[in-house]
């Protein structure tokens, strides 16, 4: 892989959030390349710091109660040290997001053609009538048949899928190389999620743009993504291609995770479940292997004091050594139907 | 032989305005559904969002007024019952809540939380009540020293074995489940879930498993139907509706359920968008000239689709 194609480096990013004057860093050292025309997925629980990592890339943290700490390298330039007004003109036009929950994120009192002229309005320099063209492309493009009718319309008129297809107009108005997609289809049915996904994909095709998409879903992952981060505790525990990642999946709790769906196309047997609970930020040792209390039957010796990641075949790095001490029969990972 | 029966059950909300705010027309969010409990099974309810399904449990266990329709208890009429308290009805039938937090009043330690369905429906000592509260948090898997605690000191995955603890306490036969496991992170969905069917073999319960997940509800429940616009469209056996489906909607909803395996992804993309058109074209055929599903026709004994008589479905690429 050459390094042209890299959109988005980060290296070794901390943020943390201010708990009684300490800092407890959610994002604890993660390192990151987000290449372009590829869909990199952040995989993981609740509490993993995946959507922390997220509104650190696009700078939409509260400044007087975060510490963001580390490289995220854009086209030369540290985001990290950006100020607001610097951010401002990247936000929205080089890097763009879409997020979970279409409904608070569009203002109610504003029509839908209004709302993604705005963005247009602010990074080009479009003419009025030029902009209200490539507000009906961009209807189109995400699939809204009828733009003339749509543009009038307020968000509550909308559908919840035809709200995220707003969503994802908006966050593609300007072109962005980069689109974080941060749970985009957790809210929405099953039916209308398949035809997001799809929709994000085809225009993936068009743009070539690199799209980090945030998510716990493991099969919306299998879906669409080409490569995958599983984070843990603030860590990225395991990093891979996704066919690789669900053949052979190799940290503990990667496998577990997988062992824990109730898989549409397996014996309804019982359910893995991993001891213990996730640690809360204040309370996470901060040195050794972080999963070692989740699987607290092995000794000491099979962790590393300080976990690396280890790369064990291309493109597939795992994090500390305890995954070799367990010896599975088979490959995991679903089958075809 | 089923304990509960279901007969046509309707929920229609009144939409009022014009003059004096009369009622102009109606919301048929439950319309015409029926259905049987055994001992020890497990139904799933699978929809979409706003097709009914939460409407349907809470109609049955009389959290929302029934339009028409009639619900069997043990051979008794119990359709007006229901929202009496003190009778076997209301005790034997419970129910689990998606959001367990929200379920739990905050200000209350868990002892009373528990203690609270002990002492509506039944009568015992206050020794014979801890004696109760102690056993329930024994099942849930909890410590002792839970009793004296809050609700916000549990996790998500330990408030919902609250939330079950207190539908356990009046041993019940039937206890409906609103997507008990929606909010679970997966490692503690994987724990209730394993927990609910541990339970449910010791103590013979049957459940209504509402969800959407459709891999949920193929991992918990033997019995299967599939919800669109307050009506069936699809009931079957587990087997009937994954490796039978008929009914258009039905394959819809399949077809739409990503696969954990990103071997073949594209194939399943196009396949997607074939059965897409297909819905898009053969919708007279399953639907009435209101858009409204059509009754449930019988397939095998146990597999019902709501398609027109005469229609074959073994035309259109099944």
């Amino acid at each position: 892989m050459n390094t042209s194609d890299e959109l988005l480096k980060i290296h070794n990013l901390h943020t943390g959030f201010r708990i009684k004057d300490t800092f407890y860093d959610a994002v604890d050292g993660v390192s990151l390349t987000l290449r372009k025309n590829e869909i990199l997925a952040i995989v993981g629980e609740s509490g993993c710091g995946k959507s922390t990592l997220a509104t650190s890339i696009i700078g939409l943290h509260d400044p007087n109660n975060t510490r963001v700490q580390g490289e995220i390298m854009f086209k030369n330039t540290n985001l990290a040290t950006l100020s607001e007004e610097e951010f401002e003109q990247v936000r929205g036009s080089e890097i763009s997001m879409i997020f979970q929950d279409p409904l608070s994120a569009l203002n109610p009192l504003m029509r839908i053609g209004e709302q993604i002229e705005e963005s247009l309005k602010y990074h080009t320099d479009m003419s009025k009538v030029k902009r209200n063209e490539r507000v009906f492309e961009l209807l189109r493009q995400v699939g809204i048949n009828r733009p003339e009718r749509v543009v009038k319309q307020f968000p509550h008129q909308l559908s919840g899928g035809m709200r995220q297809r707003v969503m994802i107009a908006i966050a593609i108005a300007c072109k962005p190389q980069i689109i974080i997609a941060d749970e985009p289809t957790t809210a929405l049915d099953v039916t209308i999620q398949s035809q997001i996904l799809d929709l994000l994909i085809d225009l993936q095709d068009e743009t070539n743009a690199g799209i980090l998409l945030i998510t716990h879903d493991l099969g919306v992952v299998a879906e669409v993504a080409d490569r995958v981060a599983v984070m843990y505790a603030g860590e990225i525990i395991e990093e891979a291609p996704v066919e690789e990642l669900f053949k052979r999946p190799k940290h503990p709790y990667t496998r577990s995770l997988f062992n824990s769906i109730p898989q549409m196309n397996a014996h309804s047997g019982r359910l893995n479940v991993i001891e213990g609970i996730v640690p809360s930020l204040i309370h996470l040792p901060r040195t050794g292997c972080r999963f070692a209390p989740r699987i607290s039957w092995l000794p000491d010796s099979v962790h590393e004091d300080h976990p690396t990641l280890h790369e064990v075949s291309p493109g597939h790095f795992v994090r500390c050594s305890c995954w070799e001490v367990f010896h599975f029969k088979s490959e995991i990972g679903g089958t075809t139907s | 032989m089923s304990f509960m029966q279901i007969k046509n059950l309707k929920v229609h909300y009144p939409i009022r305005g014009g003059f004096f705010n009369s009622i102009i027309d109606y919301v048929y969010a439950v319309d015409g559904i029926s259905m049987e409990f055994e001992k020890g099974k497990a139904y799933g309810l699978v929809g979409e969002s706003g097709c009914g399904k939460s409407t349907t449990g809470m109609a049955i266990i009389g959290l929302e007024k029934i339009t028409s329709g009639s619900i069997m208890y043990e051979g008794e009429d119990v359709t007006n019952l229901r929202r009496k308290r003190n009778n076997l009805f209301n005790r034997e039938i419970q129910m689990i809540f998606q959001d367990a937090h929200s379920s739990l009043n905050p200000r209350k330690r868990v002892e009373h939380l528990l203690a609270e369905p002990i002492r509506n429906f039944l009568r015992v000592s206050p020794k014979e009540e801890q004696k109760k509260i102690s056993e329930l948090l024994e099942i849930v898997g909890m410590p002792e020293d839970a009793k004296l605690k809050y609700p916000h000191e549990f996790s998500g995955g330990q408030k919902q074995r609250l939330g079950i603890a207190r539908a356990l306490a009046t041993n019940p036969k039937l206890i409906i489940a609103d997507e008990p496991v929606s909010a679970l992170d997966l490692s503690v969905q994987a724990q209730v879930l394993n927990f609910m069917k541990d339970i449910q073999s010791e103590f013979g319960l049957s459940y209504l498993f509402i969800s959407h997940d459709l891999g949920v509800v193929k991992h918990m429940c033997d019995h299967i139907s599939i919800m669109y616009k307050g009506r069936f469209v699809e009931t079957g056996t587990k087997e009937d509706i994954f490796t039978n489906p008929h009914h258009i909607y039905t394959k819809r909803l399949l077809s739409a359920i990503p696969n954990v395996s990103p071997k073949g992804r594209e194939k399943r993309k196009r396949e997607r968008i074939i059965v897409e058109k297909n819905y898009q074209t053969e919708l007279k055929n399953y639907f009435d000239h209101n858009h409204r599903v059509l009754d449930l026709a019988p397939l095998s004994e146990t597999h019902f689709v709501a398609i027109a008589n005469g229609v074959s479905v073994r035309g259109n690429n099944s």
